[in-house]
């Protein structure tokens, strides 16, 4: 048996959902918002996924019951994203150093 | 031995760890989900980075206000999913089938939205192939763009469909009384469900808001 | 003698549970699973296998006079098509990791029994699509499927064979997730990680590739359907495209495919190897991790097949110096099981064979594989028949040949048989001789340039390629061996004992059949694994001793007496 649990969630008050939610609608106006500036294609990308993850990162931890997940869990959640950047890290090496990028 | 739980399958030794095996199990799917919906994301990064004016002036095309929208919508759904997994730990039926039903009507709201731009861009000939008219350079490659827009957005979208569908059947599952007992196929859908929101909460801003 | 026999016959296990039709096709038993996917992969391998036939028949020629180009096109990719996606990607894991991996761990099945059930029904879903493909009249791409070729320009039914493995890549995944909730939550009371056999580590790092890397190649082929119906250009250079984007995708997931296809194979030579020499293996942790640090590195390596694609010098050199690095755990693995032989008491036993062989005939796969890493040399090598030779010796002198020691192995253990052990050291040697007679001369061939892929070559070639079919014609009988009489021992074999080999393992604890439940009680583990020489006598945990040997067809071996 492992001694890793995972607690049910009769006995939480829903607060917590509420104000990840209040959140998460921010930060959409925030995306919004940042779109209209017209920083130009790198900062623009950069602010964008920088709020997209932030909200990802929300909806994992929260919605998702992460935080109070095992490590298991983590590593699991870890996983996939860590492998995605692997392809696209590798990736960008090649079309970086063939000129693609016309940033 | 721990007394048998109606819902504690035969192979496991008590239901925490079934419950447990169930959400790992989840989250291995939703790992594939995240390699699988990324290697899109990896071809369009590549080449929006490569063509970036064609790419902002293609995806100028989109409503973003509708995008947005559509976004509050899932995001929405992703809290009434929250608190109807909650609804279900805590044995509320009435409650949950309430939630579920918001849900649901919030995801056809979805697909609504979204039904209603691909009509729009119907009519302002962006689809490729069908009836893609670009005027200007980088006809191609604003192609290019609109391709992954209706290959992602419809991914997503079938995976909506198929969580929609789910959770109808869920649905009539629970009016049945069926989660009185184990709580587990809730738990498990709404994890899904999250993560079809957190697509779309890197989708809108990269193709819609990126111009 | 008699009486025991018909006494173990009738003794109930998941074989003679129920009989019908309905119990075998609706059956949640891992064990069932198995042996389904078993019939469903050995039908793929003849049908891989006539392929590879038709191709070495006409190589026996320098002209083109078998077979026409086209044909010739579609053989060698049906073959490398059919062999990766439908034999070797499910083999071991489906097979004996289906079969074992809840029996090992002893647990009653593995985590979602239903799942298990509808991954062997998706895998023969998307087989049908593939034997469609095949049937209508095949595809010509290479089971590369390198764009623009196979977006734009070849008139073959790429999408039926594309849709096939994307199917199949389901069943792949599925079993992947299975054997990792497993492992992570179903051992038995006592077995830490560090308890588990090393079959275990193998197929857990195997089922990461598996869940990780698949989708990816679901994707890639997808798009490559995309293009062909729409022509939208997303590896058209004349639309914008890059044709390297497909590589780049494609080969994130089929290097690390290729480790899927020989990690499985790794995890039983160290059974093998540890059972027939009566030792515990030499640093276990090392071989253990090693599996798991090959399944990341692996992910890691995938530009080293497009030295030459035109993909940059400097990704190339990453690549490369990567590359290097993800054979070190594999070394470590050939060094570990040369240890654990030193001062063992070999059995030359046909598992045992089969493992020995793999020793070596890997090593050489394995270091040839140094060389293609090597950017400069691949350069010339690349395409040729030393790419071939290369990828043969670790795909089928190592991974086939594990595949064969394990089910050798642990047939007794599936089937309650024993097979001819007579048989099984013949056909072991005639796979080894006709293998490296098949193979080794394709390493001659590509360093003097033979390009891979053409049906006709340079007269100079003939006689290799003549010693090179010859070979294959040995390997093909060797293996219809096997097929032969396994079979004719389901019937006429003896019966097995609990464990005929003394082998330690939790599988060895319960009857040969095990009961559908595989153990009576759940057992408890409370030592470390492969207890073979700490005391000199083997004590497992079961109610049978070693003294049960049957000895059978076993000949005067007396194995752990």
């Amino acid at each position: 048996m492992t001694t890793d649990t995972q607690p049910s969630q009769s006995h939480r008050s829903p607060r917590i959902y509420y104000i990840v939610y209040a959140a998460l609608l921010g930060l959409l106006v925030l995306t919004v918002l940042a779109s209209f500036l017209n920083l130009g294609t790198t900062w623009g990308v950069l602010i964008a996924l920088t709020i997209a993850i932030a909200k990802a990162i929300l909806v994992i931890l929260y919605f998702m019951h992460v935080r109070e997940s095992s490590r298991t869990t983590w590593l699991f959640v870890a996983a996939g994203f860590i492998w995605l950047a692997v392809l696209i890290g590798l990736m960008i090496v090649d079309y970086l150093s063939r000129g693609w990028f016309t940033v | 031995m721990t007394e048998a739980h109606p819902a504690l399958a035969h192979h496991f030794s008590d239901i925490e760890q079934q419950r447990e095996a169930n959400t790992l199990g989840m989250w291995a799917f939703l790992a594939t989900e995240v390699l699988f919906f990324g290697a899109l994301f990896a071809a369009y990064l590549v080449y929006r980075s490569a063509y970036p004016e064609p790419f902002a002036a293609a995806g100028s095309h989109l409503n973003k206000i509708l995008g947005a929208i559509n976004t509050a919508v899932l995001l929405t759904s992703s809290l009434t999913v929250a608190l109807a997994v909650q609804a279900a730990g805590e044995r509320n039926r009435n409650r949950l089938l309430l939630l579920m039903a918001a849900t649901v009507g919030l995801g056809i709201l979805f697909l609504g939205i979204k039904g209603f731009e691909y009509f729009q861009e119907y009519r302002e000939q962006l689809i490729p192939t069908i009836n893609f008219a670009w005027e200007g350079e980088g006809a191609p490659q604003a192609m290019l763009f609109f391709t992954f827009y209706f290959f992602m957005t419809m991914l997503h979208a079938l995976h909506m469909i198929i969580g929609i569908a789910v959770l109808l059947a869920m649905i009539f599952w629970a009016w049945r009384g069926g989660y009185e007992t184990d709580d587990m196929p809730v738990e498990r859908f709404g994890l899904y469900w999250h993560f079809v929101d957190i697509v779309w909460i890197f989708l809108f801003p990269l193709l819609y808001l990126i111009v | 003698m008699a009486a025991n026999t018909s006494a173990l016959q009738m003794r109930k296990s998941y074989l003679n549970v129920s009989y019908t039709a309905k119990s075998w096709l609706l059956t949640t038993d891992h064990k069932r699973i198995g042996l389904l996917y078993l019939l469903s992969i050995t039908l793929f391998f003849v049908i891989g296998g006539v392929a590879a036939t038709l191709i070495r028949l006409e190589l026996l020629t320098p002209q083109g006079d078998l077979v026409s180009a086209e044909s010739y096109n579609k053989l060698f990719t049906m073959h490398g098509a059919v062999m990766v996606f439908f034999f070797l990607v499910p083999s071991i894991p489906t097979t004996l990791g289906n079969f074992l991996v809840p029996l090992m761990l002893g647990a009653h099945d593995m985590a979602f029994p239903r799942l298990n059930l509808a991954s062997w029904y998706v895998f023969i879903f998307g087989s049908l699509f593939a034997l469609a493909s095949i049937i209508a009249g095949g595809v010509d791409t290479g089971w590369t499927f390198y764009t623009p070729y196979s977006t734009t320009y070849s008139n073959t039914y790429v999408i039926a064979m594309a849709m096939g493995i994307f199917i199949a890549g389901f069943s792949s995944i599925f079993t992947g997730i299975n054997i990792i909730i497993t492992v992570h939550k179903l051992r038995a009371p006592g077995l830490t990680w560090f308890r588990l056999p090393l079959f275990i580590w193998s197929l857990y790092a195997t089922s990461l590739i598996m869940v990780l890397g698949t989708p990816v190649l679901a994707i890639t082929l997808l798009l490559v359907a995309l293009e062909r119906v729409f022509g939208i250009g997303i590896f058209d250079p004349a639309l914008g495209g890059d044709p390297i984007l497909f590589q780049h995708l494609f080969w994130f997931y089929s290097h690390p495919a290729v480790y899927i296809m020989i990690l499985p194979g790794m995890g039983v030579i160290s059974e093998l190897i540890t059972c027939f020499s009566r030792r515990p293996p030499f640093g276990y942790r090392f071989i253990a991790l090693s599996s798991v640090a090959i399944a990341i590195f692996g992910f890691l390596v995938w530009g080293h097949h497009m030295f030459v694609s035109g993909q940059s010098v400097y990704a190339g050199m990453l690549f490369s110096l990567i590359s290097f690095l993800v054979a070190i755990p594999s070394a470590i693995k050939v060094f570990n099981w040369t240890a654990t032989l030193y001062k063992g008491s070999v059995a030359w036993t046909t598992p045992m064979l089969y493992a020995l062989g793999f020793v070596g005939l890997f090593t050489i796969g394995g270091l040839t594989g140094l060389f293609l890493a090597t950017l400069p040399i691949d350069v010339h090598v690349h395409d040729t028949y030393f790419v071939v030779a290369h990828f043969h010796y670790i795909m089928v002198g190592g991974m086939v040949m594990a595949y064969l020691g394990g089910i050798h192995f642990w047939w007794p253990k599936i089937s309650g048989r024993l097979y001819p052990e007579g048989w099984g050291r013949a056909a072991a040697i005639l796979i080894f001789v006709g293998f490296n007679l098949t193979f080794f001369p394709q390493f001659i061939l590509g360093y003097e340039g033979m390009p891979r892929r053409y049906y006709t070559y340079a007269p100079e070639f003939q006689v290799l390629n003549v010693f090179s079919t010859a070979g294959a014609s040995i390997l093909a009988l060797g293996y219809v061996l096997p097929l032969l009489y396994l079979l004719w021992s389901t019937r006429y074999g003896a019966v097995a004992s609990n464990n005929p080999w003394g082998a330690t393992g939790l599988e060895w604890q319960t009857s040969s059949p095990p009961p559908k439940e595989n153990f009576i009680e759940t057992p408890v583990v409370n030592n470390d694994p492969y207890q073979y020489e700490v005391t000199g006598e083997f004590e497992p945990h079961a109610t049978v001793t070693v003294g049960d040997l049957q000895r059978g067809e076993l000949g005067n071996q007396a194995i752990g007496d």
